[in-house]
């Protein structure tokens, strides 16, 4: 090819200088994920309860979570769920699992209303997932009954003949550790998950004698049930 | 036999990067294998822990990504930067702390895996101790890279180095950032990021670890091997600077085409899909840059199975880098979100792209550093085509699966229900998941080839005494 090859300018400065090829590389490399990543630090739409403050429970950070009713709004786990959340993390449930519905009329019908940021605050990490291998798992609490979960988590093409999901025979063995709950809550409270000193307490009551079976059950039936959303507003837009 | 370059660079630690990566090869694709044949048969999870797919499938990504594509990297980085400068490494020993250090992470992620000790970041899964290991084993890697140029002896520096660069430069921001994290205990941490924040750094490593580590990266093999291997020069210098610079910039702002239509704020993914539709544009360059290397020269593709590894891989990257654009427009996303269509897109760009311009530049590496001819050519080509054929039923399995997923999970019935449960769409993809089983086999069948062939040319090597040869020889003439 006939073409002139010399490098000029500020190319050729990069080409022959080692350290500004770097210099120049690292800037350019960083932009995209500045740009796209810390905006969503700072703005107050990326969570919609600061639009909708009901979505979350008015007692988070200040009274115990054992204060909390069904449909007060989002908050924290409680220690049996965070229990079940750190099996579902070690299973790698997420691979096969996501927890995000989109605003489709299908996905509304086969799972519910659409997932709201606001939904995940407290996940650490976050557990959307990117594959349906499975069904969508955002709001499957309620859903089934303990006992159906315990048997489809035994052997799931007991109650779902065509899955292919593994059999988690060794759920019903291990008991939690009511210790390292509470230790993996105090973690969570330093990424910033206000728990207070009474859930702390509560993690080493609530926990004892539990196995990782009803931890999970009890993490996949919160799932998606805390806030009372209204299919008349519009969360998102 | 070159024994000049035996003696004047540091040949021996690309040996055994480029053994490993191929040992490596082997591995990964085996546990894939048995990963895919679970979902096709589950019975083969055995109701044991340490085989569930769950933990199998991070062990199988792992294995793929670092250890086959994280030693093919330093082989041929190590490699080219010795060539392309004109120098000896800059530091030997560090380069071995790198190479030590590296397979010591591979085997730690091999053992904490299937023990479920893991982070849940999609190919950021290793704990917080192995993730330092990481950090300081890569910093190894990029300093001695940037040494290396900083003592050149040419006065520029040549386009495969600024890839590998970009990638070292990128993979530490995204390593770092990512895996931010607050330890429990030894083998347990959890996020500093939460939710939609943590989603969208996740993805932003996710996406670039595709772009940087397997695309970037694997972008300088193509730059330096291709050319060599061809035994032409790059076709156009323009149109590797605009590569460079374009493919830089842009893909990192790929990551949130991963999140349309979630809780992530519609701005930043459409910014994502936007740029990812422009990334045509650079990607096809590069390919046409590599491809028309040969014009003039094609009549190579004949004899030389090596180049052919290469300019198939050229052709499936940029088959895949265009499904990529069309996969992030949000109608198309709306429908292959979540399904097996991503996960036949990026093995489109695993198996066709980064594996089979990773295996032509590592035959290539193999015969000049151990200074013998490979034991069988006739082996050579009998993997190029257990690859592709392998490759290409892997991705069609998965396209028509992905895609009939995608519809059945929208389809209504004449009475405006869901015609489908979910059941039935897993129902139906188990000839699929069979398929994929089998396309996967046959390509590991052609690793496995490779795997034999590679060892056999050591050992003849060996018994040879070519490397000894090599080192010992004197030099007739005067070296620059």
């Amino acid at each position: 090819m006939s073409e002139n090859t010399e490098s000029k300018g500020l190319q050729n400065w990069v080409e022959t200088n080692v350290w500004a090829l770097v210099l120049l590389t690292a800037i350019v490399v960083s932009v995209g994920g500045i740009v796209e990543i810390v905006p969503l630090f700072y703005m107050k739409s990326t969570l919609e309860h600061n639009k909708f403050p009901e979505i979350v429970w008015d007692g988070v950070g200040k009274k115990p979570l054992s204060e909390w009713k069904a449909g007060d709004g989002i908050r924290p786990n409680r220690p049996l769920e965070v229990a079940g959340r750190d099996v579902y993390i070690r299973e790698g449930c997420y691979l096969c699992h996501s927890q995000m519905i989109r605003p489709f009329r299908d996905e509304h019908e086969r799972y519910g209303h659409y997932s709201l940021a606001s939904e995940s605050m407290f996940d650490h990490p976050f557990q959307w997932g990117s594959k349906r291998t499975g069904p969508d798992l955002a709001r499957v609490g309620g859903k089934y009954s303990d006992v159906w979960h315990r048997k489809h988590l035994r052997a799931p093409r007991s109650v779902v003949p065509e899955s292919v999901m593994p059999n988690y025979p060794w759920l019903d063995e291990n008991l939690v550790d009511p210790e390292e709950i509470e230790s993996n809550m105090r973690g969570l409270a330093m990424v910033g998950v206000p728990y207070t000193e009474a859930d702390f307490a509560a993690a080493l009551e609530e926990t004892k004698g539990k196995t990782e079976m009803d931890a999970v059950v009890a993490y996949l039936q919160v799932l998606g049930t805390m806030a009372k959303l209204d299919d008349s507003k519009a969360y998102r837009e | 036999m070159d024994a000049r370059a035996e003696q004047k660079y540091n040949l021996d630690v690309v040996r055994w990067f480029a053994v490993m990566a191929v040992v490596y090869l082997v591995v990964g694709a085996s546990v894939g294998v048995y990963i895919a044949s679970e979902l096709a048969w589950p019975v083969l999870n055995f109701d044991s822990p340490y085989l569930s797919f769950g933990r199998l499938r991070p062990v199988h990504t792992n294995a793929v990504i670092f250890a086959f594509g994280g030693c093919t990297l330093m082989a041929t980085a190590f490699y080219s930067v010795q060539r392309t400068c004109g120098v000896r490494l800059w530091s030997d020993k560090m380069a071995w702390f790198t190479f030590w250090g590296w397979n010591l992470v591979i085997v730690l992620a091999v053992i904490t895996l299937p023990l479920g000790l893991t982070q849940s970041k999609e190919y950021a899964e290793l704990e917080w101790p192995i993730d330092i290991l990481i950090a300081v084993v890569w910093l190894s890697y990029l300093f001695n890279f940037v040494m290396t140029l900083a003592t050149r002896k040419s006065s520029h520096i040549y386009v495969s180095n600024w890839f590998f660069l970009s990638m070292m430069i990128m993979i530490t921001y995204l390593h770092v950032v990512n895996s931010l994290a607050i330890p429990v205990s030894l083998f347990k941490s959890y996020s500093i990021f939460a939710g939609v924040q943590d989603a969208m750094i996740q993805w932003w490593w996710g996406h670039n670890a595709v772009g940087f580590y397997l695309t970037a990266g694997f972008l300088g093999i193509m730059y330096y091997f291709v050319p060599k291997q061809a035994n032409r020069p790059v076709y156009s210098y323009r149109l590797s600077v605009i590569h460079f610079w374009a493919l830089s910039f842009g893909y990192v702002w790929l990551g949130a085409h991963h999140l349309q239509y979630t809780a992530l704020p519609d701005w930043t993914g459409s910014l994502g899909a936007a740029i990812s539709l422009a990334m045509i544009i650079p990607s096809w360059g590069g390919a046409l840059n590599g491809m028309m290397t040969l014009s003039g020269a094609w009549d190579k593709l004949r004899t030389d199975y090596v180049l052919r590894f290469m300019i198939m891989s050229l052709a499936f990257y940029a088959m895949s880098t265009f499904e990529g654009p069309v996969m992030a427009i949000k109608t198309v996303n709306a429908l292959s979100h979540y399904t097996d269509w991503t996960v036949g897109h990026v093995h489109s760009g695993a198996l066709g792209w980064v594996a089979m311009v990773g295996i032509g530049a590592l035959y290539h590496l193999v015969t000049r550093c151990f200074h013998t001819e490979m034991y069988s050519v006739k082996l050579i080509n009998l993997h190029f085509w257990a690859a592709t054929i392998g490759a290409v039923i892997y991705v069609v399995s998965m396209w028509v699966s992905g895609i009939m997923q995608g519809l059945m999970w929208r389809a209504y019935d004449d009475y405006g229900t869901l015609a489908y449960t979910f059941a039935e769409s897993v129902e139906a993809m188990h000839p699929y998941y069979a398929m994929r089983a089998v396309g996967g086999g046959i390509f590991l069948f052609g690793a496995a080839i490779m795997l034999f062939n590679v060892v056999m040319t050591v050992r003849k090597s060996f018994a040879e005494g070519r490397v000894e040869q090599a080192r010992t020889a004197t030099l007739t003439t005067v070296t620059a």
